[in-house]
Parts: C-alpha cells; sequence; structure tokens
C-alpha cells in the first residue's frame, strides 16, 4: 500500500505567557489509502494540534516545523497558502469535535454544503445540490432535499455532525481526519455516527484519521493505532496487536482504565493513571512518562528515549523489553 | 410573525401615551403659554384672557383628553407662535432631517464598518491603535467644536464647501460629518469586537478547513455573524438624529426638526413641542421594529424563536 499521509518529526510549539508551549514534540506518522489510524491519548496531549498541523488550521500563533509532510505525495508542508487551500476540503477534509458550533448559524445547511463543492468543482449549483442530497441521505438524514433549508439551531446535534461528515465528503477527499467527532454527542448516537464513518470509509476507501482518547473506538474501528503522550507517540503498531500486548506502560495504563466484563468485579476500582501529565512548557528530559511509570529505572529512563522498531509494524518509546518477549526480566538489584 | 407586529403594535401605543403625558405634564409645569404668547408688558387681564380663549385655564387631564382626541384624528393643532398646522411644520422641516441622518449614518457605516474589520484582522497593529484612537477622540470630541473646525477649515479657510443653510446637497457634507463621526466610535468597536470573537469561532475554522478562500470566509462566514448588533445599535442612532440634532442644526443653520423643537421650546409652543416629540418616540418604535426584522432576516435563530 502507498502512504496516503505522511507526516515525519512533526513539531508544534505555541507561546503562551509563561514562555513556549511544546505541544507536539516530533511526531512521525503515516496512513496508507484506505486505511484508518486512531490517534489515542488523554486530553492536551495535542492531538488536535497535530490534525489541525496536517490541515493547515493550527493558531496564528503556532510555529510548525517538520521535516516532511505530504499528501498523496504532494508536500503540504511548504506549500503556498493558495495551493493548501486548493487541497482542502477537495484531498483532505476534516470533522471537528463540536458539531453544536461547527456550522454557521446564519446560512442554510443546503448553502454550506454546497459551498463545499462549488469551491473546488466547476459545477452548476443545482448538481451540487443533488450530491448534497445524495450524501445527506448516505449518512442517514431522511428527507434529505428538504433539510436543505433548514438552519443548524434547527437539528440535534447528532444530525449536525452528520451534516458535517457529509460536508466532509462533498468532493470525495482521500483523507478524512475526524477529531473526537462524537465525544459531544449521546452514547446511542456516538455509535451510530461512529458505525456511519466506518461505512463511509470502507466504501469509499479513504484515508482515516481518527482521534480519540477512547480504546473501547480504537478496537472496533482502528487498522492502525498511535499512542500519544505529552506530545510525542509512545507506542504504535496494528491496533489488534498493541491492544493485546501492549509493550508501553503508558499504553498499559490505558488499558487497564477500561472496564470490561468479566475482568472487573462489580464495584471494584476501576485502574487510573496516578499522577499528572507533565508540564509542556518546559524542555522533558528522558522519558516524558517516568513520574508516572510503575515499572520505572529513574537511571535509565531520564536520558531520551528513542522509538523503538519491533520488525513487525510495531514500535514504542521505552527502555523495558516487549511485552512478549519471554518472562519479564527479575527486578534488578540496583534499581 | 404576526404576534410579534402585534406585540411591537401593543409596545408603540404604550410608548405613544407613556411619552405624550410625560411630556404634556412637563410642559405645562416648566412655562406658561398665556404669558409667552401676550408677550412682555400685557396686563393680567390679557394673559387671563389669552388661557380663557385657549382653554390653558381647564383641569390637566381635560386639558391632554382635549389635545388627545384630537390627536386621534390627525389633528396636532396648530403652532401658537408661527399660526399654522403643527403637521405641515412638520412636513416642511422633515426633509432636511432625514436627509441629514441618513447621510450621516450611511457614512458613520461605511466608515467604522470596515476600519472595525480591518482592526479585528489586525489586532493590536499600529492600524488597530490608530483606528480605536480616533474612535476615542470622536467620543470625547464635543460636536459642536469639531463642527466649527469644519467649517474654519472647509468652509472659511478653503471655501470648498458651504458654511450654511441646505439649499445643495453640498450644504449637507460637514453636518453629516460631524454628525456621523458622533456615531462611528461605537459602531467601529461593536463591528472590531463582533469579528475578533467571530473569527475565533469554530464555524469559521470549518469555512477555511473547506478550503474557502479568505475574502468568502471573511464577508459570506464571519461579518454576516459580527454585523447583528452593529445594524441594531445604528437603528438607534439613526432614530437619536431622525429626531433632529440641535446643535448641528443650529450651527449649520440647517431648519430641520431639531432646530424647530429647539425654537419651539424657546417660545412655550406646546403644540408643536408635543407633537414633535410624539413623532421621534414613534420613529424610534418603528426603527427598533425595522432593526429587529433585519435581524431576524441576518441570524436564523432569531427567526424562528
Ligand atoms: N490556542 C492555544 N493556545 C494555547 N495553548 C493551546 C492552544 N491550543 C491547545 N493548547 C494547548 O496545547 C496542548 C495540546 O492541545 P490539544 O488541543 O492538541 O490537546 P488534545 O489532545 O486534542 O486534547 P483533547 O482530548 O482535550 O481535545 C494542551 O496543553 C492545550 O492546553
Ligand atoms: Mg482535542
Amino acid at each position: 500500500m502507498s502512504a496516503l499521509l505522511e507526516i515525519e518529526d512533526l513539531v508544534v510549539d505555541l507561546p503562551v505567557a509563561a514562555g513556549t508551549l511544546h505541544a507536539v514534540r516530533g511526531i512521525s506518522l503515516s496512513i496508507a489509502r484506505g486505511e484508518t489510524l486512531c490517534l489515542v491519548g488523554e486530553s492536551g496531549c495535542g492531538k488536535s494540534l497535530t490534525s489541525l498541523a496536517v490541515m493547515g488550521l493550527l493558531p496564528k500563533a503556532a510555529r510548525r516545523r517538520a521535516t516532511r509532510m505530504t499528501l498523496g505525495g504532494e508536500d503540504i508542508l511548504d506549500a503556498t497558502p493558495d495551493r493548501l487551500s486548493d487541497i482542502r476540503g477537495q484531498r483532505m477534509a476534516m470533522i471537528f469535535q463540536e458539531p453544536m458550533t461547527s456550522l454557521n448559524p446564519a446560512w442554510s445547511i443546503g448553502n454550506q454544503l454546497e459551498e463545499a463543492l462549488l469551491r473546488h468543482r466547476r459545477v452548476r449549483r443545482a448538481e451540487a445540490r443533488d450530491r448534497a442530497v445524495f450524501l445527506l441521505e448516505k449518512v442517514g438524514i431522511s428527507a434529505a432535499a428538504s433539510r436543505l433549508g433548514q438552519y443548524p439551531h434547527q437539528l440535534s446535534g447528532g444530525l449536525r455532525q452528520r451534516v458535517m461528515i457529509a460536508m466532509a465528503l462533498m468532493c470525495g477527499p482521500e483523507l478524512i481526519i475526524a477529531d473526537e467527532p462524537t465525544t459531544a454527542l449521546d452514547v446511542t448516537i456516538q455509535a451510530q455516527i461512529l458505525r456511519l464513518l466506518i461505512d463511509l470509509q470502507r466504501e469509499f476507501s479513504m484515508g482515516l484519521l481518527f482521534i480519540t482518547h477512547d480504546l473501547g473506538v480504537v478496537s472496533r474501528i482502528a487498522d492502525r493505532v498511535a499512542v500519544m503522550y505529552a506530545g510525542e507517540i509512545v507506542e504504535t503498531g496494528p491496533a489488534a496487536d498493541v491492544l493485546s500486548r501492549p509493550n508501553h506502560p503508558y499504553t498499559q495504563g490505558l488499558l487497564d482504565c477500561i472496564p470490561r466484563p468479566g475482568t472487573v468485579a462489580r464495584g471494584a476500582r476501576l485502574g487510573t493513571i496516578p499522577g499528572v501529565v507533565p508540564n509542556l512548557a518546559g524542555r522533558i528530559e528522558g522519558c516524558a512518562f517516568l513520574d508516572r511509570c510503575p515499572s520505572r529505572r529513574p537511571h535509565l529512563c531520564r536520558q531520551p528515549v528513542e522509538l523503538r522498531g519491533l520488525g513487525d509494524g510495531r514500535a514504542y518509546r521505552c527502555i523495558l523489553p516487549p511485552a512478549d518477549a519471554a518472562p519479564p526480566a527479575p527486578e534488578p538489584a540496583f534499581a | 410573525m404576526l404576534p410579534f407586529v402585534l406585540r411591537r403594535l401593543g409596545l408603540a401605543v404604550v410608548v405613544a401615551l407613556l411619552v405624550s403625558t410625560t411630556t404634556f405634564l412637563l410642559l405645562r409645569l416648566a412655562a406658561d403659554p398665556a404669558q409667552a404668547l401676550a408677550g412682555e408688558g400685557a396686563t393680567v387681564a390679557d394673559i387671563e384672557n389669552i388661557r380663557r380663549m385657549y382653554g390653558f385655564d381647564q383641569p390637566l387631564p381635560a386639558q391632554y383628553w382635549a389635545w388627545a382626541t384630537r390627536a386621534m384624528t390627525g389633528d396636532f393643532g396648530d403652532s401658537i407662535y408661527l399660526k399654522s398646522p403643527v403637521l405641515e411644520l412638520i412636513g416642511d422641516r422633515a426633509p432636511v432631517t432625514i436627509t441629514l441622518a441618513l447621510c450621516s449614518i450611511i457614512l458613520a457605516m461605511a466608515v467604522s464598518i470596515p476600519l472595525g474589520v480591518v482592526a479585528a484582522l489586525r489586532p493590536n497593529t499600529f492600524l488597530d491603535r490608530f483606528a480605536l484612537g480616533t474612535a476615542v477622540v470622536g467620543q470625547a470630541m464635543p460636536s459642536f467644536f469639531f463642527a466649527l473646525l469644519l467649517i474654519l477649515v472647509f468652509g472659511v479657510h478653503l471655501e470648498w464647501l458651504p458654511i450654511s443653510g441646505s439649499d445643495s446637497w453640498l450644504h449637507f457634507v460637514m453636518p453629516s460629518i460631524v454628525l456621523g463621526y458622533y456615531a462611528m466610535p461605537a459602531l467601529m468597536r461593536l463591528t472590531r469586537g463582533g469579528m475578533l470573537e467571530v473569527l475565533g469561532s469554530d464555524y469559521i475554522r470549518t469555512a477555511r478547513a473547506k478550503g474557502l478562500r479568505p475574502p468568502v470566509v471573511l464577508f459570506k462566514h464571519a461579518l454576516r455573524n459580527a454585523v447583528v448588533s452593529v445594524v441594531a445599535v445604528a437603528a438607534v442612532q439613526l432614530g437619536f438624529m431622525l429626531g433632529g440634532s440641535v446643535v448641528v442644526e443650529s450651527i449649520f443653520s440647517l431648519n430641520g426638526l431639531g432646530r424647530l423643537a429647539y425654537q419651539s421650546i424657546q417660545r412655550a409652543d406646546f403644540d408643536t413641542i408635543q407633537a414633535i416629540i410624539l413623532m421621534i418616540a414613534g420613529v424610534y418604535v418603528l426603527l427598533t421594529f425595522l432593526a429587529d426584522v433585519l435581524n431576524a432576516w441576518l441570524d436564523p435563530r432569531i427567526r424562528v424563536s
């Protein structure tokens, strides 16, 4: 499979009152055509900034660096603003976390859907309308034609997110970035929207970068997963492998936080990861997870920890041996 | 829509009633029209005669009733000083004031909305500071002073513009600048604040994510949402202006309603004042109504609820 999106060593810095916030600290990832990559990590670890960096939609003050960022082979790192706006919406589209506020209250949803196509294709408005109706039906909205004249405030959150999905599909993009598209919705709607996204992704064989903090979602949709912690990727690999045999203590910690039927006694406490995320405003020496790590080896973890590739598509950023590498080493005497 | 209009009509009636009774009472308490009419050196008997002739000796409620019943039929009485029907007077003076008010508000919006947008696009830069500074000066400088400044420069020194009268459109240039300048600061700050808020909103990010070009994002998606509050305030300001600006009309000798109101108060010309004030209140109600309709068009959320 040829890579659709390739990012190498992406860095995002934000100026804040206290200095510079190193929100994204050297991320590399790639997505093949038709592949779903889930980016997971707890709140504030830099998932949204990573996706906005790909779209070129970072806040004005943010500074972005990378050694490489390409979409379908085309450079999107140093592309001119003009070229980038040609690519946005056409070849890559984004679905946001906040369906309630992501549509413009002043324009009908028909208008907002149509303009997405009219911007990039030489079609008549009638054709754009047909496409909008087609996609609204595709995303499961009934009486689609009659919805075109409605305004965002007349739709529920779930419907609005469906409209956002339809809007992202207007030009038939190769890559969809969905930034926690279901977080703001209630549970039954979440499941529907998730189902819908996967079906559409399969049908149109688009690359999907799906951002979430929910490992349950990852297990249902991801081909591959990248676990993010404090602006870095700490573990990546095929989703099934990573979820069943995590190599990084942070991934393990995340998994322990999910209640699974049969594994947790009624009333028992779920796992939590003690401690807090390190301050991203300063430099982080060594392993970022050190302070919260249950199996830390302080003298070893103070040095920078490289992402270690395992050859089977997996990699992780920890000094511990891989989980399935035979019995865990006995506690060294000097620890 | 119909209940909305009916509610507004009800409100208009209440306003008319309140405004007319208040002015009626205040006027009667403040001055004695009989004395003003009789002039200097009139005898007490003369004044009594006049008072009886015009009905000023009746109890206040009776006087108000008499005025109100006539007013309902469209008869607002005669100016006791100019000896002609009040409505005719207002009709004569209104065009000048309306022209001045419209020119002023259009000028104010034409200057302050683009300035506000530019300031919002480049917040805290020189341009932003400059626009804000000009706005502060505009708010602080009394309009009579600004008017005199303009007259000195463009009227007396450069002799580009006429300084008094209302014969040609040139006569309206300076008055419109003075009156419009006064309205600019509020409109500019509102535009700037509204734009800053809207530009940071999620739907602007969505618009950019679609690849829309910057002008489309700015004008189609941002400005329309940002000007909702500007329109409402501009309508109120237009209401002020349609009441006539005493200061500007006096300085530039424009024969508008402001000047008429001012002169009528000096002459204790009760019926004229009463009618002008009632008209101003009516214009106010009408304009806020129109502003609401316009806002409903700009912002669909208002339309439904
Ligand atoms: N505009 C901004 N200005 C300053 N700091 C910001 C800004 N946007 C994000 N940050 C900070 O950057 C870090 C990463 O933010 P980001 O939004 O990418 O997190 P996230 O992983 O998407 O979290 P969540 O799951 O809550 O959405 C956070 O510490 C956040 O506070
Ligand atoms: Mg986020």
